[in-house]
Protein backbone atom coordinates (compact mmCIF):
# COMPACT_ATOMS: atom_id res chain seq x y z
CA UNK A 1 0.00 0.00 0.00
CA UNK A 2 1.18 3.52 -0.76
CA UNK A 3 0.23 6.88 0.67
CA UNK A 4 -1.78 9.25 -1.47
CA UNK A 5 -2.93 12.74 -0.63
CA UNK A 6 -6.46 13.77 -1.54
CA UNK A 7 -7.27 17.43 -1.84
CA UNK A 8 -11.00 18.02 -1.35
CA UNK A 9 -13.21 20.87 -2.43
CA UNK A 10 -14.71 22.77 0.48
CA UNK A 11 -18.25 22.17 -0.77
CA UNK A 12 -20.84 19.92 0.88
CA UNK A 13 -18.15 18.42 3.15
CA UNK A 14 -20.58 15.85 4.57
CA UNK A 15 -21.08 14.43 1.05
CA UNK A 16 -17.35 14.07 0.32
CA UNK A 17 -16.70 10.80 2.06
CA UNK A 18 -19.82 9.04 0.69
CA UNK A 19 -18.91 10.17 -2.82
CA UNK A 20 -15.39 8.75 -2.77
CA UNK A 21 -16.45 5.62 -0.88
CA UNK A 22 -19.11 4.96 -3.48
CA UNK A 23 -16.68 5.43 -6.37
CA UNK A 24 -14.12 3.16 -4.69
CA UNK A 25 -16.80 0.53 -4.10
CA UNK A 26 -17.94 0.82 -7.72
CA UNK A 27 -14.44 -0.15 -8.87
CA UNK A 28 -13.95 -2.71 -6.06
CA UNK A 29 -11.13 -0.71 -4.55
CA UNK A 30 -10.70 -1.06 -0.78
CA UNK A 31 -10.54 2.46 0.65
CA UNK A 32 -10.59 3.51 4.28
CA UNK A 33 -11.87 7.05 4.76
CA UNK A 34 -12.88 6.70 8.40
CA UNK A 35 -10.39 9.40 9.42
CA UNK A 36 -11.94 11.96 7.05
CA UNK A 37 -12.42 15.33 8.76
CA UNK A 38 -15.12 17.56 7.31
CA UNK A 39 -13.26 20.71 8.31
CA UNK A 40 -10.00 19.69 6.64
CA UNK A 41 -9.60 19.54 2.85
CA UNK A 42 -6.43 17.39 3.01
CA UNK A 43 -6.59 13.67 3.61
CA UNK A 44 -3.96 10.96 3.33
CA UNK A 45 -5.26 7.57 2.20
CA UNK A 46 -3.71 4.23 1.35
CA UNK A 47 -4.10 2.68 -2.09
CA UNK A 48 -2.38 -0.12 -3.99
CA UNK A 49 -1.32 1.89 -7.00
CA UNK A 50 -1.79 4.93 -9.22
CA UNK A 51 -4.46 3.23 -11.27
CA UNK A 52 -6.71 2.91 -8.22
CA UNK A 53 -6.08 6.55 -7.39
CA UNK A 54 -7.02 7.55 -10.92
CA UNK A 55 -10.24 5.58 -10.80
CA UNK A 56 -11.57 6.97 -7.55
CA UNK A 57 -10.72 10.55 -8.49
CA UNK A 58 -11.65 10.87 -12.14
CA UNK A 59 -15.42 11.21 -11.62
CA UNK A 60 -15.32 13.02 -8.32
CA UNK A 61 -17.20 16.28 -7.96
CA UNK A 62 -16.36 17.05 -4.34
CA UNK A 63 -12.64 16.36 -4.56
CA UNK A 64 -10.09 18.32 -6.53
CA UNK A 65 -7.24 15.91 -7.05
CA UNK A 66 -5.12 13.06 -5.80
CA UNK A 67 -1.34 12.99 -5.42
CA UNK A 68 1.23 10.35 -4.69
CA UNK A 69 2.61 11.54 -1.37
CA UNK A 70 6.30 12.43 -1.49
CA UNK A 71 6.55 14.16 1.84
CA UNK A 72 4.95 16.26 4.54
CA UNK A 73 6.18 18.87 6.98
CA UNK A 74 5.06 21.75 9.15
CA UNK A 75 7.79 23.91 7.65
CA UNK A 76 9.64 23.94 4.33
CA UNK A 77 12.68 22.43 6.05
CA UNK A 78 10.64 19.66 7.60
CA UNK A 79 9.02 18.91 4.25
CA UNK A 80 12.37 18.64 2.51
CA UNK A 81 13.76 16.40 5.24
CA UNK A 82 10.73 14.16 4.92
CA UNK A 83 10.93 14.03 1.12
CA UNK A 84 14.57 12.95 1.32
CA UNK A 85 13.67 10.37 3.92
CA UNK A 86 10.66 8.67 2.33
CA UNK A 87 10.94 9.42 -1.39
CA UNK A 88 14.62 9.22 -2.37
CA UNK A 89 13.95 5.95 -4.17
CA UNK A 90 11.45 7.75 -6.42
CA UNK A 91 13.92 10.41 -7.61
CA UNK A 92 15.62 7.82 -9.79
CA UNK A 93 12.38 6.47 -11.31
CA UNK A 94 11.29 9.89 -12.58
CA UNK A 95 14.77 11.31 -13.10
CA UNK A 96 14.59 11.76 -16.86
CA UNK A 97 10.93 12.68 -17.21
CA UNK A 98 9.95 16.19 -18.17
CA UNK A 99 8.20 17.98 -15.31
CA UNK A 100 6.84 21.14 -13.81
CA UNK A 101 5.80 22.31 -10.39
CA UNK A 102 2.35 23.48 -9.30
CA UNK A 103 1.20 25.20 -6.14
CA UNK A 104 -2.04 24.78 -4.26
CA UNK A 105 -2.60 27.05 -1.30
CA UNK A 106 -5.52 26.59 1.03
CA UNK A 107 -6.52 29.84 2.75
CA UNK A 108 -3.31 31.49 1.64
CA UNK A 109 -0.67 31.64 -1.07
CA UNK A 110 2.80 32.86 -1.77
CA UNK A 111 4.19 35.30 -4.29
CA UNK A 112 5.65 34.10 -7.59
CA UNK A 113 9.13 34.99 -6.41
CA UNK A 114 8.73 32.88 -3.32
CA UNK A 115 7.34 30.03 -5.42
CA UNK A 116 10.37 30.02 -7.69
CA UNK A 117 12.64 30.06 -4.67
CA UNK A 118 10.79 27.17 -3.10
CA UNK A 119 10.93 25.12 -6.31
CA UNK A 120 14.68 25.74 -6.58
CA UNK A 121 15.14 24.47 -3.05
CA UNK A 122 14.01 21.04 -4.28
CA UNK A 123 16.99 20.81 -6.63
CA UNK A 124 18.35 18.00 -4.42
CA UNK A 125 15.92 15.69 -6.27
CA UNK A 126 18.37 16.15 -9.16
CA UNK A 127 15.93 15.65 -12.04
CA UNK A 128 17.61 15.76 -15.41
CA UNK A 129 14.44 15.89 -17.50
CA UNK A 130 13.55 19.26 -18.95
CA UNK A 131 10.96 21.59 -17.53
CA UNK A 132 7.78 21.59 -19.60
CA UNK A 133 5.03 24.00 -18.70
CA UNK A 134 2.46 22.75 -21.21
CA UNK A 135 2.92 19.05 -21.49
CA UNK A 136 5.09 17.63 -18.75
CA UNK A 137 5.36 13.90 -18.01
CA UNK A 138 5.00 14.60 -14.32
CA UNK A 139 3.56 17.45 -12.29
CA UNK A 140 4.89 17.94 -8.78
CA UNK A 141 2.51 19.86 -6.59
CA UNK A 142 3.32 21.67 -3.40
CA UNK A 143 0.13 21.81 -1.36
CA UNK A 144 0.08 24.29 1.48
CA UNK A 145 -2.36 24.82 4.29
CA UNK A 146 -2.47 28.26 5.85
CA UNK A 147 -4.31 29.36 8.93
CA UNK A 148 -6.04 32.71 8.89
CA UNK A 149 -6.31 34.49 12.21
CA UNK A 150 -8.14 37.77 12.36
CA UNK A 151 -8.25 39.84 9.21
CA UNK A 152 -4.61 39.52 8.22
CA UNK A 153 -3.49 37.57 5.24
CA UNK A 154 -1.71 34.36 6.17
CA UNK A 155 1.85 34.27 4.89
CA UNK A 156 3.35 31.19 6.52
CA UNK A 157 1.79 27.79 5.93
CA UNK A 158 1.13 25.48 8.87
CA UNK A 159 1.36 22.33 6.74
CA UNK A 160 3.10 21.51 3.48
CA UNK A 161 2.96 18.44 1.31
CA UNK A 162 4.81 17.48 -1.85
CA UNK A 163 2.91 15.19 -4.18
CA UNK A 164 3.19 13.81 -7.67
CA UNK A 165 -0.08 14.57 -9.42
CA UNK A 166 -1.94 11.38 -10.31
CA UNK A 167 -5.40 12.56 -11.29
CA UNK A 168 -7.37 15.76 -11.19
CA UNK A 169 -11.09 15.44 -10.50
CA UNK A 170 -14.04 16.10 -12.78
CA UNK A 171 -14.57 19.25 -10.75
CA UNK A 172 -11.08 20.52 -11.50
CA UNK A 173 -11.71 19.70 -15.17
CA UNK A 174 -14.64 22.16 -15.01
CA UNK A 175 -17.57 19.78 -15.00
CA UNK A 176 -19.61 22.28 -12.98
CA UNK A 177 -19.26 24.93 -15.67
CA UNK A 178 -20.18 22.41 -18.31
CA UNK A 179 -23.43 21.42 -16.56
CA UNK A 180 -24.25 24.85 -15.15
CA UNK A 181 -28.03 25.34 -15.38
CA UNK A 182 -27.48 28.89 -16.64
CA UNK A 183 -26.05 27.61 -19.89
CA UNK A 184 -28.28 24.52 -20.24
CA UNK A 185 -30.67 24.70 -23.17
CA UNK A 186 -33.75 23.37 -21.42
CA UNK A 187 -34.45 23.92 -17.74
CA UNK A 188 -37.55 24.48 -15.63
CA UNK A 189 -38.48 25.53 -12.12
CA UNK A 190 -37.78 22.02 -10.84
CA UNK A 191 -34.36 21.57 -12.49
CA UNK A 192 -31.85 20.19 -10.01
CA UNK A 193 -28.51 21.97 -9.64
CA UNK A 194 -25.58 20.49 -11.54
CA UNK A 195 -23.27 19.88 -8.61
CA UNK A 196 -25.60 17.83 -6.45
CA UNK A 197 -27.17 15.97 -9.34
CA UNK A 198 -23.70 14.79 -10.40
CA UNK A 199 -22.86 13.92 -6.79
CA UNK A 200 -26.14 11.98 -6.52
CA UNK A 201 -25.15 9.95 -9.59
CA UNK A 202 -21.72 9.23 -8.12
CA UNK A 203 -23.15 8.08 -4.81
CA UNK A 204 -25.85 6.17 -6.70
CA UNK A 205 -23.06 4.41 -8.62
CA UNK A 206 -24.31 5.25 -12.07
CA UNK A 207 -21.86 3.57 -14.44
CA UNK A 208 -21.29 2.84 -18.14
CA UNK A 209 -23.94 0.55 -19.58
CA UNK A 210 -26.13 0.64 -16.48
CA UNK A 211 -29.78 1.57 -16.85
CA UNK A 212 -30.48 4.59 -14.68
CA UNK A 213 -34.10 5.40 -14.04
CA UNK A 214 -35.59 8.66 -12.78
CA UNK A 215 -39.34 8.20 -12.19
CA UNK A 216 -39.79 11.93 -11.58
CA UNK A 217 -37.66 13.16 -14.44
CA UNK A 218 -39.12 16.65 -14.94
CA UNK A 219 -36.70 18.50 -17.20
CA UNK A 220 -34.22 15.62 -16.97
CA UNK A 221 -31.54 17.01 -14.60
CA UNK A 222 -30.59 13.57 -13.28
CA UNK A 223 -30.82 12.05 -16.75
CA UNK A 224 -28.09 14.27 -18.21
CA UNK A 225 -25.99 13.85 -15.07
CA UNK A 226 -26.27 10.06 -15.40
CA UNK A 227 -25.32 10.13 -19.08
CA UNK A 228 -22.22 12.13 -18.19
CA UNK A 229 -20.96 9.00 -16.43
CA UNK A 230 -21.97 6.69 -19.25
CA UNK A 231 -25.19 5.56 -17.55
CA UNK A 232 -28.18 4.82 -19.77
CA UNK A 233 -30.86 7.21 -18.58
CA UNK A 234 -34.56 6.54 -18.74
CA UNK A 235 -37.07 8.95 -17.34
CA UNK A 236 -40.76 9.18 -16.68
CA UNK A 237 -42.95 11.93 -15.34
CA UNK A 238 -46.66 12.46 -14.81
CA UNK A 239 -46.39 15.89 -16.42
CA UNK A 240 -46.11 15.57 -20.19
CA UNK A 241 -45.40 19.28 -20.64
CA UNK A 242 -42.09 18.98 -18.81
CA UNK A 243 -41.01 16.02 -20.91
CA UNK A 244 -42.06 17.71 -24.12
CA UNK A 245 -40.15 20.92 -23.54
CA UNK A 246 -40.69 24.05 -25.55
CA UNK A 247 -39.25 23.26 -28.98
CA UNK A 248 -36.78 21.00 -30.75
CA UNK A 249 -33.95 23.18 -29.47
CA UNK A 250 -35.34 23.45 -25.99
CA UNK A 251 -36.23 20.03 -24.65
CA UNK A 252 -34.62 17.07 -22.92
CA UNK A 253 -33.13 15.70 -26.15
CA UNK A 254 -31.58 19.10 -26.86
CA UNK A 255 -29.76 18.92 -23.52
CA UNK A 256 -28.28 15.54 -24.43
CA UNK A 257 -27.15 16.99 -27.76
CA UNK A 258 -25.61 19.95 -25.97
CA UNK A 259 -23.55 17.62 -23.75
CA UNK A 260 -22.80 15.24 -26.58
CA UNK A 261 -24.33 12.28 -24.74
CA UNK A 262 -27.35 11.52 -26.99
CA UNK A 263 -25.80 8.12 -27.55
CA UNK A 264 -26.59 7.05 -24.00
CA UNK A 265 -30.08 8.48 -23.72
CA UNK A 266 -32.73 5.75 -23.76
CA UNK A 267 -36.11 7.45 -23.56
CA UNK A 268 -38.71 9.42 -21.67
CA UNK A 269 -42.36 8.55 -21.13
CA UNK A 270 -45.41 10.06 -19.55
CA UNK A 271 -46.32 7.87 -16.62
CA UNK A 272 -47.78 7.95 -13.17
CA UNK A 273 -45.09 6.26 -11.08
CA UNK A 274 -47.72 4.42 -9.02
CA UNK A 275 -49.11 2.84 -12.21
CA UNK A 276 -45.81 1.88 -13.74
CA UNK A 277 -45.53 0.63 -17.31
CA UNK A 278 -41.95 -0.71 -17.18
CA UNK A 279 -42.14 -4.48 -17.50
CA UNK A 280 -41.31 -6.11 -14.19
CA UNK A 281 -38.48 -8.33 -15.48
CA UNK A 282 -36.65 -5.38 -17.00
CA UNK A 283 -33.60 -4.78 -14.79
CA UNK A 284 -33.08 -1.23 -13.62
CA UNK A 285 -29.56 -0.88 -12.27
CA UNK A 286 -29.86 2.42 -10.46
CA UNK A 287 -32.62 4.80 -9.44
CA UNK A 288 -31.68 8.43 -8.85
CA UNK A 289 -34.42 10.99 -8.33
CA UNK A 290 -35.90 13.96 -6.57
CA UNK A 291 -39.55 13.08 -5.94
CA UNK A 292 -42.02 15.90 -6.61
CA UNK A 293 -43.26 16.46 -3.08
CA UNK A 294 -41.11 19.54 -3.22
CA UNK A 295 -42.20 23.09 -3.22
CA UNK A 296 -42.74 23.82 -6.88
CA UNK A 297 -44.97 20.91 -7.71
CA UNK A 298 -47.58 19.45 -5.42
CA UNK A 299 -47.66 15.69 -5.34
CA UNK A 300 -50.26 14.17 -7.65
CA UNK A 301 -51.07 10.82 -9.16
CA UNK A 302 -53.74 9.65 -11.60
CA UNK A 303 -57.22 9.31 -10.17
CA UNK A 304 -60.38 11.24 -9.41
CA UNK A 305 -60.29 13.75 -6.56
CA UNK A 306 -63.86 12.92 -5.78
CA UNK A 307 -64.51 9.26 -6.45
CA UNK A 308 -68.26 9.57 -5.93
CA UNK A 309 -68.63 12.34 -8.47
CA UNK A 310 -66.46 10.49 -10.97
CA UNK A 311 -68.35 7.21 -10.65
CA UNK A 312 -69.77 5.99 -13.92
CA UNK A 313 -67.63 8.26 -16.10
CA UNK A 314 -66.02 5.24 -17.68
CA UNK A 315 -69.29 4.74 -19.54
CA UNK A 316 -69.30 8.19 -21.13
CA UNK A 317 -69.30 7.93 -24.91
CA UNK A 318 -68.31 10.72 -27.30
CA UNK A 319 -68.83 10.30 -31.06
CA UNK A 320 -69.31 6.57 -30.60
CA UNK A 321 -66.01 6.16 -28.72
CA UNK A 322 -65.53 5.63 -25.01
CA UNK A 323 -64.33 8.99 -23.71
CA UNK A 324 -61.36 7.57 -21.80
CA UNK A 325 -60.06 5.78 -24.90
CA UNK A 326 -60.02 8.90 -27.06
CA UNK A 327 -56.79 10.51 -28.16
CA UNK A 328 -57.63 13.81 -26.49
CA UNK A 329 -58.66 12.33 -23.13
CA UNK A 330 -56.82 13.93 -20.22
CA UNK A 331 -56.77 11.67 -17.15
CA UNK A 332 -57.70 13.59 -13.99
CA UNK A 333 -55.19 13.73 -11.14
CA UNK A 334 -55.58 13.68 -7.40
CA UNK A 335 -53.34 14.71 -4.51
CA UNK A 336 -51.26 11.95 -2.98
CA UNK A 337 -49.47 11.56 0.34
CA UNK A 338 -45.69 11.79 0.46
CA UNK A 339 -45.56 8.86 2.88
CA UNK A 340 -47.37 6.65 0.37
CA UNK A 341 -45.19 7.72 -2.53
CA UNK A 342 -42.02 6.90 -0.61
CA UNK A 343 -43.49 3.48 0.25
CA UNK A 344 -44.17 2.95 -3.45
CA UNK A 345 -40.66 4.08 -4.38
CA UNK A 346 -38.95 1.75 -1.90
CA UNK A 347 -41.13 -1.20 -2.88
CA UNK A 348 -40.44 -0.56 -6.55
CA UNK A 349 -36.69 -0.29 -5.92
CA UNK A 350 -36.67 -3.48 -3.84
CA UNK A 351 -38.50 -5.30 -6.67
CA UNK A 352 -36.53 -4.00 -9.63
CA UNK A 353 -32.94 -3.34 -8.54
CA UNK A 354 -30.35 -6.09 -8.89
CA UNK A 355 -28.42 -7.15 -5.77
CA UNK A 356 -26.18 -4.28 -4.62
CA UNK A 357 -28.05 -1.89 -6.91
CA UNK A 358 -28.64 1.54 -5.43
CA UNK A 359 -31.62 3.81 -4.89
CA UNK A 360 -30.72 7.44 -4.23
CA UNK A 361 -33.39 10.06 -3.71
CA UNK A 362 -33.87 13.43 -2.08
CA UNK A 363 -36.33 13.92 0.73
CA UNK A 364 -37.18 17.26 2.31
CA UNK A 365 -37.66 17.46 6.07
CA UNK A 366 -38.72 20.28 8.37
CA UNK A 367 -35.96 20.86 10.90
CA UNK A 368 -38.27 21.45 13.85
CA UNK A 369 -39.93 18.06 13.81
CA UNK A 370 -37.43 15.79 12.10
CA UNK A 371 -36.78 12.48 13.74
CA UNK A 372 -34.64 9.78 12.29
CA UNK A 373 -37.54 7.35 12.18
CA UNK A 374 -39.22 9.49 9.51
CA UNK A 375 -36.80 8.05 7.02
CA UNK A 376 -38.65 5.20 5.33
CA UNK A 377 -37.17 1.71 5.44
CA UNK A 378 -37.74 -1.44 3.45
CA UNK A 379 -36.76 -4.94 4.59
CA UNK A 380 -34.62 -5.62 1.49
CA UNK A 381 -33.01 -2.19 1.28
CA UNK A 382 -30.17 -1.10 3.50
CA UNK A 383 -30.00 2.62 4.14
CA UNK A 384 -26.30 3.42 3.79
CA UNK A 385 -26.32 7.21 3.66
CA UNK A 386 -28.52 9.96 5.03
CA UNK A 387 -26.86 13.18 3.89
CA UNK A 388 -28.31 16.46 4.94
CA UNK A 389 -28.20 19.72 3.03
CA UNK A 390 -29.43 22.34 5.45
CA UNK A 391 -31.46 25.38 4.58
CA UNK A 392 -32.98 27.72 7.08
CA UNK A 393 -36.03 26.00 8.50
CA UNK A 394 -35.87 22.86 6.42
CA UNK A 395 -33.37 20.47 4.99
CA UNK A 396 -33.25 18.09 2.17
CA UNK A 397 -31.56 14.76 2.57
CA UNK A 398 -30.01 12.49 0.03
CA UNK A 399 -31.06 9.01 1.13
CA UNK A 400 -29.13 6.16 -0.40
CA UNK A 401 -30.18 2.53 -0.14
CA UNK A 402 -28.57 -0.69 -1.35
CA UNK A 403 -30.61 -3.69 -2.44
CA UNK A 404 -29.77 -6.71 -0.27
CA UNK A 405 -30.74 -10.34 -0.62
CA UNK A 406 -33.23 -12.25 1.51
CA UNK A 407 -30.64 -12.86 4.22
CA UNK A 408 -30.66 -9.15 5.01
CA UNK A 409 -33.39 -8.90 7.59
CA UNK A 410 -34.24 -5.24 7.62
CA UNK A 411 -37.43 -3.78 8.89
CA UNK A 412 -40.08 -2.09 6.81
CA UNK A 413 -41.21 1.14 8.41
CA UNK A 414 -42.56 4.52 7.47
CA UNK A 415 -42.28 7.13 10.17
CA UNK A 416 -44.09 9.76 8.14
CA UNK A 417 -47.17 7.59 8.06
CA UNK A 418 -46.92 6.48 11.66
CA UNK A 419 -46.54 10.02 12.98
CA UNK A 420 -49.04 11.64 10.64
CA UNK A 421 -46.46 14.10 9.37
CA UNK A 422 -48.31 16.55 7.20
CA UNK A 423 -47.48 17.31 3.67
CA UNK A 424 -44.09 19.02 3.54
CA UNK A 425 -45.34 21.48 0.96
CA UNK A 426 -48.17 22.63 3.18
CA UNK A 427 -45.79 23.25 6.04
CA UNK A 428 -43.38 25.13 3.79
CA UNK A 429 -46.04 27.60 2.77
CA UNK A 430 -47.18 28.00 6.38
CA UNK A 431 -43.68 28.94 7.48
CA UNK A 432 -43.02 25.85 9.61
CA UNK A 433 -44.79 27.34 12.62
CA UNK A 434 -46.42 25.39 15.43
CA UNK A 435 -49.82 25.64 13.82
CA UNK A 436 -48.67 24.10 10.56
CA UNK A 437 -47.57 20.86 12.22
CA UNK B 1 -40.28 6.90 -28.54
CA UNK B 2 -37.45 4.72 -29.74
CA UNK B 3 -38.28 1.29 -31.12
CA UNK B 4 -36.02 0.01 -28.34
CA UNK B 5 -38.37 1.37 -25.69
CA UNK B 6 -41.27 -0.75 -26.96
CA UNK B 7 -39.31 -3.65 -25.46
CA UNK B 8 -39.42 -2.17 -21.96
CA UNK B 9 -43.05 -1.12 -21.56
CA UNK B 10 -46.23 -3.05 -20.96
CA UNK B 11 -49.79 -2.25 -19.93
CA UNK B 12 -49.58 -0.60 -16.46
CA UNK B 13 -53.10 -1.58 -15.39
CA UNK B 14 -52.98 -3.69 -12.21
CA UNK B 15 -55.32 -6.35 -13.61
CA UNK B 16 -52.88 -6.97 -16.47
CA UNK B 17 -49.82 -7.48 -14.23
CA UNK B 18 -49.77 -11.24 -14.60
CA UNK B 19 -51.20 -11.44 -18.11
CA UNK B 20 -48.84 -12.61 -20.84
CA UNK B 21 -50.84 -10.54 -23.32
CA UNK B 22 -49.96 -7.22 -21.68
CA UNK B 23 -46.46 -7.29 -23.21
CA UNK B 24 -45.56 -6.22 -25.73
CA UNK B 25 -48.31 -3.77 -26.55
CA UNK B 26 -49.77 -3.84 -30.02
CA UNK B 27 -48.66 -0.90 -32.13
CA UNK B 28 -51.26 0.53 -34.48
CA UNK B 29 -51.56 3.50 -36.85
CA UNK B 30 -47.96 4.43 -36.13
CA UNK B 31 -46.07 7.22 -37.80
CA UNK B 32 -42.35 6.48 -37.89
CA UNK B 33 -39.35 8.68 -38.42
CA UNK B 34 -35.66 7.91 -38.78
CA UNK B 35 -33.43 9.96 -36.55
CA UNK B 36 -29.73 9.62 -36.99
CA UNK B 37 -27.80 8.42 -33.94
CA UNK B 38 -24.13 7.78 -33.36
CA UNK B 39 -23.33 4.11 -34.09
CA UNK B 40 -21.92 2.28 -31.09
CA UNK B 41 -21.63 -1.51 -31.48
CA UNK B 42 -20.62 -2.11 -27.83
CA UNK B 43 -23.75 -0.35 -26.66
CA UNK B 44 -25.86 -2.56 -28.92
CA UNK B 45 -24.21 -5.81 -27.86
CA UNK B 46 -24.77 -4.86 -24.26
CA UNK B 47 -28.36 -3.86 -24.90
CA UNK B 48 -29.14 -7.09 -26.77
CA UNK B 49 -28.75 -9.02 -23.52
CA UNK B 50 -31.62 -7.09 -22.00
CA UNK B 51 -34.00 -7.54 -24.91
CA UNK B 52 -36.98 -9.83 -25.12
CA UNK B 53 -36.48 -10.93 -28.71
CA UNK B 54 -39.99 -12.29 -29.23
CA UNK B 55 -41.39 -8.93 -28.28
CA UNK B 56 -39.02 -7.26 -30.75
CA UNK B 57 -40.33 -9.54 -33.50
CA UNK B 58 -43.98 -8.83 -32.64
CA UNK B 59 -43.57 -5.06 -32.57
CA UNK B 60 -41.48 -5.10 -35.76
CA UNK B 61 -44.31 -7.07 -37.37
CA UNK B 62 -46.87 -4.50 -36.14
CA UNK B 63 -44.77 -1.82 -37.80
CA UNK B 64 -44.44 -3.76 -41.07
CA UNK B 65 -40.97 -5.26 -40.67
CA UNK B 66 -40.77 -9.05 -40.94
CA UNK B 67 -37.11 -9.26 -41.94
CA UNK B 68 -35.57 -9.87 -38.51
CA UNK B 69 -33.81 -13.11 -37.64
CA UNK B 70 -36.27 -15.40 -35.79
CA UNK B 71 -33.91 -15.93 -32.85
CA UNK B 72 -31.90 -13.38 -30.95
CA UNK B 73 -28.48 -12.84 -32.56
CA UNK B 74 -25.93 -13.88 -29.95
CA UNK B 75 -22.22 -13.44 -29.36
CA UNK B 76 -21.98 -10.76 -31.98
CA UNK B 77 -18.47 -9.52 -32.60
CA UNK B 78 -18.26 -5.94 -33.89
CA UNK B 79 -15.02 -6.82 -35.70
CA UNK B 80 -16.59 -9.56 -37.87
CA UNK B 81 -18.04 -8.27 -41.10
CA UNK B 82 -21.18 -10.42 -41.00
CA UNK B 83 -21.89 -9.44 -37.43
CA UNK B 84 -21.32 -5.83 -38.28
CA UNK B 85 -24.10 -5.90 -40.86
CA UNK B 86 -26.49 -7.29 -38.25
CA UNK B 87 -25.43 -4.68 -35.71
CA UNK B 88 -25.90 -1.86 -38.20
CA UNK B 89 -29.41 -3.14 -38.96
CA UNK B 90 -30.20 -3.37 -35.27
CA UNK B 91 -28.85 0.12 -34.77
CA UNK B 92 -31.15 1.47 -37.46
CA UNK B 93 -34.15 -0.38 -36.08
CA UNK B 94 -33.73 -0.08 -32.32
CA UNK B 95 -32.16 3.32 -31.90
CA UNK B 96 -32.83 5.33 -35.03
CA UNK B 97 -36.45 4.36 -35.62
CA UNK B 98 -38.74 6.67 -33.69
CA UNK B 99 -42.46 6.16 -33.22
CA UNK B 100 -43.56 9.75 -33.52
CA UNK B 101 -47.27 9.18 -33.26
CA UNK B 102 -49.58 6.22 -32.87
CA UNK B 103 -51.54 3.87 -30.64
CA UNK B 104 -50.43 1.17 -28.25
CA UNK B 105 -53.14 -1.34 -27.44
CA UNK B 106 -53.08 -3.86 -24.61
CA UNK B 107 -53.94 -7.28 -26.00
CA UNK B 108 -55.31 -8.30 -22.62
CA UNK B 109 -57.63 -5.44 -21.63
CA UNK B 110 -57.83 -3.56 -24.95
CA UNK B 111 -56.97 -0.26 -23.30
CA UNK B 112 -55.51 2.24 -25.77
CA UNK B 113 -52.43 4.35 -25.04
CA UNK B 114 -51.27 7.08 -27.37
CA UNK B 115 -47.88 8.25 -28.55
CA UNK B 116 -47.76 11.94 -29.31
CA UNK B 117 -44.72 14.04 -30.20
CA UNK B 118 -42.64 10.86 -29.82
CA UNK B 119 -43.61 10.53 -26.15
CA UNK B 120 -45.67 7.51 -25.09
CA UNK B 121 -48.38 8.29 -22.56
CA UNK B 122 -49.36 5.70 -19.94
CA UNK B 123 -51.58 7.84 -17.73
CA UNK B 124 -54.73 5.99 -16.70
CA UNK B 125 -58.35 7.07 -16.28
CA UNK B 126 -59.59 6.92 -12.66
CA UNK B 127 -61.52 3.65 -12.95
CA UNK B 128 -58.38 1.81 -14.07
CA UNK B 129 -55.96 3.21 -11.46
Amino acid sequence: MKDYLIYFAQAYPNFRRPELESLADLYNIPLDLSHHDESNPFLIVQLENDDQARKIMERSVLSKGIYELWGHGKTVEELQENVKQISSDKFEIFKENSFRFNFIGYKGSRSNRQKVKLIESFSFMAFTGHVSMNNPDEIYTILEEYEVTGSEKATTPINLWLGRQIQLSARTENILDKYDLRTRKYIGTTSFDAELSLVSCNIGQVAPGKITYDPFAGTGSFLVAAANYGGLPMGSDIDVRMLKGKSDDCNIQANFKQYNTSLYFIDIMTMDFTNNALRSDFVIDTIVCDPPYGIREGLRVCGAKNAEKAAGREHVVIDGEKAHLRRDFIPPKKPYELANLLDDLLTFAADRLPLDGRLAFWMPTANDDFEINQIPQHKNLQLIYNLEQEFNKWSRRLLVYVKRDESYAGETSNGLKAHHIKNFRERYFNGFNEKSR
Amino acid sequence: MKFLTTNFVKCPIKGCQSSLDAFPLKYEECQLAQEEQEYNPEFLCHMLERLDWNAILKVAHDLGNDSLPPTKPEDLDPIMEDDQAILKDLHTLLLETQVVDGKMVCKNCQHIYYIKNSIPNFLLPPHLC
